[in-house]
């Protein structure tokens, strides 16, 4: 080992200077709310499979007031996840030409929202019709 | 030159990540309403929407099995990739036990998920 102790700039935090690296933090770390709803279905899809006793125990637990605080802030995490999804979507897709010119990025991420609006409106409608 | 040109297998991670990433933002939002807000609470859907012979019918239903499939396991397969790639940026370099970390737990949750959808049957 070396004994000389180069200076190494500290980066902590690094992304709390800049605005622009805030919102990519925060947008970023909707992941870890994504996940983690993904998990509360996983063990309930276990549940499921273990029974009715089972099922009854995990919709119980899904009525606990922690529980459906979670819930609500997984929605806020993920309604974020999907308009930052949409709005950096002109950047991550392929160009697409109509008439010999680029699309617009805002008719891009217009268009993702409202799909995902429509999607929201038919599933719940869809999940309204079957529980009848 | 290599007799074989190795293929990078970062376009599967990437396409998993962008398959999950879009399902996520299309459903996610009224998925959470659904099983974490509207149905615990009792308001909006009619009581008894994910009561035990409803949502095992739902997921022995063909179409339903493959949702179900679809939203655990591509969610996580995107979250993974996201949260391994952002790993740098607070000061974490990557190596093989964030990679194991996170794309293994997505894959045993793909296996789980995979093996309780076949045994719920059809």
């Amino acid at each position: 080992m070396s004994k000389r102790r180069p200076y190494v700039r500290p980066m902590d935090g690094w992304w709390k200077k800049n605005p622009y690296f805030v919102e990519y933090m925060i947008h970023e770390s909707t992941a870890l709310f994504v996940a983690a709803y993904a998990f509360v279905l996983l063990v309930g899809l276990y549940r499921l499979g273990q029974g009715e006793a089972a099922w009854n125990g995990w919709l119980e637990a899904l009525r606990s007031p922690l529980s459906v605080v979670c819930h609500l802030a997984f929605l806020v995490a993920i309604v974020y996840h999907a308009y930052t999804w949409f709005k950096i979507m002109p950047i991550t897709m392929p160009p697409i030409l109509v008439g010999g010119k680029k699309l617009e990025p805002c008719v891009i991420t217009g268009s993702g929202i409202a799909a995902a609006v429509v999607v929201s409106l038919v599933f719940f409608g869809i999940v309204w019709r079957i529980a009848l | 030159m290599k007799k074989e040109l190795k293929r990078s297998n970062a376009p599967i991670f990437w396409g998993l990540f962008g398959a999950g990433g879009m399902l996520s933002a299309l459903f996610g939002p009224v998925l959470v309403f659904i099983t974490g807000v509207a149905v615990p609470l009792g308001f909006l859907l009619p009581s008894g929407t994910m009561s035990y012979p409803k949502v095992l019918a739902f997921a022995q239903n063909f179409i339903g099995k493959g949702f179900i499939f679809a939203v655990i396991a591509l969610f996580l397969w995107f979250a993974a990739h996201r949260v391994y790639h952002s790993l740098h940026e607070v000061g974490i370099h990557p190596g093989l036990l964030a990679k194991l970390l996170c794309y293994g737990s997505a894959f045993v949750a793909t296996i789980i998920s995979a093996s309780v959808l076949l045994g719920i049957g059809f």
